[in-house]
């Protein structure tokens, strides 16, 4: 690749990361996976005069659950996608994560790419965004300044923008735990492995004696950033997982959704494809038990 | 799957393909391998737009930056007449844009430096004032009047029309549909695809200013007809230049042609005294070479109510691009697309075809794909399947009734090629066996009832390759005969020189087998070399399928040669007559007297120590061999699908391959041959194309939107064969590189819509994506 002349600085404390980043925000950029940015720069569609590698940082490497409270789980922004495809945690009590992770692209990107860096990438038709706005987590971030946890529905500000400032750095994304009785999945509509999604959906339910107590669901790749399909979801709290409620839910899904035409298909497409994925996650969930 | 073969010989075995140690080993030598001494490196900049004027190019900032050894525009090619070029289709295609840009990717200038970063950098400093025009993306619109004119450059050019060119009997035609009971129409498009070879073009230019020679190491398909072509356009004497085509990897037909970069980088070396160096990038790749298909096509069958075929109409319009260069035989203006009649024994067909300038990158190249049968087969599998909806008739008998029957050969088709040989209904049965045919339609019916759908679609295609005798086919003026060149080294270790240029194909193996075969020297000691055009005897190069059929029949016919100068040798050194001599592979014995004999090997060294008084010394000659026909190769491919009746996705379930290519020499490089045309074929049916906006913008230029298959979706495929040797090949053989591309993709689209049909669908253009699907679903609900 010949991307335009950069200056490459690799600090190796979190501290050195900061200040390098608070020193030079305007002209730096953050390199974790590379497999969003490294595109971009090998195209001349970025060139930052700076990379700032973090791959050296200690401590961002982190995939647990803190047990406190409800629980959450916390994922440094190194951690890589085939770590979370690999991870038993997940797929025991995460399984809206455990069925995204091995959907992102192949098993090269997916060896690289960080599920951190994918939410501050912020695009469309990034996956991440879909499953953290339908489970409600934040983004954890540091500058020099100080520290401040960004809820997933106020961090995305459209197609690959987000509120993160350019002096700090996204440490961590924390998802709360569905508990109990919860089900989840990610289903994915692609043209091949590979791909991003033409269409991808996030479900997730909670229930408690048959009664939906809490919904998400995330829309990706049908609308100028991840949609949260908030009509959806409260459309199903406080009801069984009936095949109306369902179909309901699937319907006003599918309305939330803003699909352009492409060559990925037509819009009405799309929009048809969100409605049969919302109700096939949630068919899946009723099965499942969750109900 | 291949059989061990244990009969004598070398034909018909599986062994290891002797270039893949260098190959697995990263030991290859790749154009981007090739570094030499003093070497300069070479970056295009390409146009934004697809239709523009350009009003003025200011270099200036970019000759400045230090590394920067010059800049290339247009207006200084065309100091030395090489602003523009010859097609392989004697069209004109402008090397570096002088008066306007005609594609977006068009090459607009070139930077020359130190290192390739360099070069990159300086490109951004180049201003250049374009005054954007309205652009033509569509053929149909390209050829209504008052199109804006494409090609103003063109003396005597007024319209946007490149060639319309006809082939069959339009009256025979006409008299069929008269008499038709039903006629079945099929509308498509072949969609805009690319060859995409994961190796993209390249070359080193080194012209030396001491001794005048040009050696030009580039990714060519054709090295001696490329010579040829600089020739010409440069000046230079034929002499003076050698171009090497070293390993090639991959190259589908997108190597053939000439591009711009090879010319600049040639002339800037010639300019600048020192080597040049031009590696393309994937974007320059997949938006300015050879890019393949793009018809569109009407095809309309004619048939009685009980399923005899009568006649076929087709009308064909080829978006070209800004350029007509297609790389085919000059005398045949849309290759063998009138091949379309395909298996079937067609009283008449007539063919129109134009091709229309659009603003989009040239090419039209065949890729994998003989001249254009590609779209050619798929239309008439198409249509068949259609015809046996319309008819009530199964897709399976109808193919049955109207197959060319194996006692026809030779058999002349309506638009004239004599098919050499085949056995039609023997593919189709074996494949409907190993398919379990009738179990699958029963399956087919019980699942529709629980609502779910499985497709099976079939493809029984022919194919005409292996051009091709020299009456008829050419490019550029040079006959499309092959050649190769064998000597025997005095310790019985040959080389053999060939006119092709493999990238992939197994040559070093295959020919090796074939001469092993004809003179008993093993596979292993023979050395295949190809490529150099100061070393190999002059040929056509390696496309369309015509490397086994030309270059391999010239390898068995030198072989022969040698064999009948031994022949005399070994008569000398047994002192018996040549007639008392018998051939088994490997040696010459007396008659009667088995244990009275010489080996090859033994030959070879008395051709050099011992020769009979009176006979030249060595063993070694030379065969151009101009093949009498072209041989057809023919297949029956099943697909089986599942559809998703609700989002249209679907998946192949069964791939069955039966193909016919005559004599295999090596089993398993076929197989590898008919599995990666299987993928391709999957590719393009299944999710490939390059599509424009309506300002000319191309969609397709990386492998995030022009997508290529891995092995995670590319399906499992059974391989069977049949085999009907072609009765004109030395040994029988056809081409087969290219079987599995041409008519593969008719067998998914096939499939896709018979799990459809039952709905009412006749048809989704390819790439039958799921949103394809679904909307041809909600098409027939709309009609009711
Ligand atoms: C071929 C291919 C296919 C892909 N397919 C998919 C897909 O199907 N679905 C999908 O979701 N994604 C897909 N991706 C994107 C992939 O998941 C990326 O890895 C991800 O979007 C970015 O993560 P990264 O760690 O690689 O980030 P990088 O590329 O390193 O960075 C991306 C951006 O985020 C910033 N950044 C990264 N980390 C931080 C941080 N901790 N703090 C502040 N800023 C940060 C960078 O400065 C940069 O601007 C694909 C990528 C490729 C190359």
């Amino acid at each position: 690749m010949f991307p335009s002349q950069f200056e490459y600085l690799a600090p190796t404390t979190l501290e050195e990361a900061l200040s390098l980043l608070a020193e030079h925000a305007e002209d730096a950029k953050v390199l974790a996976g590379g497999q969003s940015l490294i595109p971009l720069m090998k195209l001349r569609f970025a060139a930052p005069a700076m990379i700032i590698d973090i791959n050296g940082v200690p401590g961002l490497s982190h995939l647990q659950e803190d047990r406190r409270g409800r629980g959450y789980l916390r994922v440094g922004a190194l951690v890589r996608n085939a770590a979370l495809e690999r991870s038993e945690l997940l797929k025991s009590r995460y399984p809206t994560m455990a069925a995204a992770a091995p959907l992102i692209s192949d098993p090269l990107v997916r060896n690289q790419g960080t599920l951190v860096g994918s939410l501050v990438h912020a695009d469309p038709q990034g996956d991440w965004g879909s499953v953290l706005l339908a489970l409600e987590g934040e983004v954890v971030a540091k500058s020099t300044s100080g520290e401040r946890r960004i809820p997933a529905t106020s961090f995305f500000d459209g197609p690959f923008t987000t509120v993160l400032r350019s002096d700090e750095l996204a440490v961590e994304a924390r998802v709360p735990a569905p508990g109990p009785r919860s089900f989840g999945t990610y289903l994915k509509l692609e043209r091949k492995v590979g791909d991003f999604a033409t269409v991808g959906v996030a479900v997730s339910v909670s229930t408690e004696r048959g009664v939906v107590t809490r919904a998400g669901i995330g829309l990706t790749g049908v609308g100028p950033a991840n949609i949260k399909a908030v009509d959806a979801e409260q459309a199903l709290v406080g009801h069984r997982l009936t095949g109306k409620a369902i179909q309901q839910a699937a319907h006003l899904a599918a309305a939330a959704s803003e699909p352009r035409s492409d060559v990925r298909g037509s819009a009405d497409y799309k929009r048809e494809v969100v409605r049969v994925y919302v109700a096939r996650g949630l068919h899946q969930a009723f099965d499942a038990k969750a109900a | 799957m291949a059989v061990t073969d244990t009969s004598p010989g070398w034909l018909g075995k599986s062994i290891k393909r002797k270039e893949d140690d260098r190959f697995i080993a990263g030991r290859g030598n790749y154009i981007e391998d090739i570094n030499l001494p003093a070497m300069l490196h070479m970056a295009i900049l390409r146009s934004p737009y697809a239709h523009a004027r350009i009003n003025g190019i200011d270099a200036s900032a970019a000759s400045a930056l230090p590394g920067v050894v010059a800049v290339v525009t247009g207006e200084l090619l065309a100091q030395h007449k090489l602003a523009w070029m010859p097609t392989l289709s004697g069209d004109t295609q402008a090397v570096l844009a002088t008066d306007k840009v005609r594609f977006q990717g068009q090459e607009v200038a070139c930077v020359i430096a130190e290192d390739r970063y360099v070069a990159h950098d300086a490109l951004e400093l180049i201003e250049v004032d374009y005054e954007p025009l309205p652009a033509v993306v569509d053929p149909f619109a390209a050829l209504d009047d008052g199109a804006p004119l494409i090609r103003d450059d063109k003396d005597g050019q007024t319209d946007n029309r490149i060639y319309h060119w006809e082939a069959g009997d339009a009256e025979a035609t006409e008299r069929a549909f008269a008499e038709a009971d039903r006629v079945v129409t099929v509308n498509t498009h072949y969609p805009r695809s690319h060859p995409a070879p994961l190796e993209c073009c390249g070359c080193v230019a080194d012209v030396n200013p001491a001794s005048s020679r040009a050696t030009i190491y580039m990714t060519s398909q054709a090295p001696h007809a490329i010579r040829t072509v600089f020739a010409l356009v440069a000046g230079l004497p034929e002499q003076n230049i050698q171009v090497i085509s070293p390993d090639i990897g991959g190259g589908f037909g997108n190597k053939v042609p000439v591009y711009p970069g090879y010319v600049v980088a040639t002339a800037a070396s010639l300019l600048i005294g020192r080597p040049v160096k031009w590696i393309e990038d994937r974007t320059g790749n997949l938006i300015s070479t050879g890019f393949a298909r793009d018809f569109h096509m009407k095809g309309e069958l004619a048939l009685t109510n009980d399923g005899r075929m009568l006649g076929l109409r087709v009308k064909m319009l080829s978006d070209q691009g800004y350029a007509y260069a297609d790389a085919q035989p000059s005398k045949l203006k849309a290759g063998l697309f009138h091949i379309v009649t395909g298996s079937y024994d067609m009283p008449a067909a007539h063919v129109i075809t134009d091709g229309a300038y659009t603003n989009k990158a040239p090419g039209g190249v065949a890729y994998r794909c003989s001249f254009r049968v590609t779209e050619a087969s798929f239309l008439i599998e198409r249509l068949v399947q259609s015809a046996a909806y319309d008819l009530g008739i199964d897709p399976v008998e109808l193919r049955r009734k109207n197959f060319i029957r194996s006692d026809q050969f030779p058999y002349t088709s309506a638009t004239g090629f004599v098919y050499d040989s085949g056995d039609y209904e023997g593919a189709l049965d074996l494949a409907l066996e190993k398919a379990r045919y009738s179990e699958l339609r029963a399956e087919q019916a019980e699942l529709r009832k629980e609502g779910k759908l499985i497709g099976i679609g079939i493809a029984s295609m022919t194919e005409a390759l292996g051009a091709g005798p020299s009456r008829d086919y050419d490019i550029l003026g040079i006959k499309m005969f092959d050649s190769a060149e064998l000597r025997v080294h005095p310790t019985g270790k040959a080389i053999l020189k060939l006119g092709v240029r493999h990238q992939g194909q197994g040559h070093e193996t295959t020919f090796a087998q074939i001469v092993a075969h004809e003179l008993g020297i093993p596979p292993d000691d023979i050395l295949v070399h190809e490529g150099d055009t100061d070393n190999t005897p002059y040929g056509l190069g390696t496309y369309a399928s015509r490397s086994t059929p030309v270059a391999g029949a010239a390898a068995a016919m030198v072989a022969r040669k040698l064999r009948d100068k031994s022949k005399k040798i070994a008569a000398h050194l047994l002192e018996v007559a040549e007639e008392d001599l018998e051939w088994e592979i490997g040696k010459f014995s007396v008659k009667g007297a088995p244990d009275r004999s010489k080996t090859i090997q033994e030959i070879a060294f008395a051709a050099y120590t011992d020769h009979p008084p009176g006979m030249e010394a060595g063993l070694e000659g030379a065969h151009y061999y101009d093949p009498p026909n072209l041989t057809f190769p023919f297949a029956t491919y099943i697909v089986v699908v599942e559809v998703d009746a609700e989002t249209g996705e679907w998946k192949p379930r069964q791939v069955v391959a039966v193909d016919d290519c005559g004599v295999r020499i090596n089993p398993m490089i076929v197989e590898g041959q008919i599995m990666g045309g299987l993928t391709e074929g999957f590719a393009m049916s299944a999710m490939q194309q390059i599509t424009f906006d309506e300002d000319g913008n191309c969609i397709g230029a990386n492998f995030m939107d022009y997508l290529l298959p891995t092995a995670w979706e590319t399906p499992h495929f059974d391989l069977y064969e049949t085999c009907t040797p072609s009765p004109h090949h030395p040994i029988g053989c056809k081409g087969v590189g290219e079987s599995a591309t041409v008519g593969s993709p008719a067998a998914f689209v096939n499939a896709v819509v018979d799990a459809v049909a039952h709905l009412g669908v006749r048809d989704v253009d390819m790439p039958v994506t799921s949103g394809a699907v679904w909307e041809a679903i909600q098409a027939v609900k709309g009609t009711g």
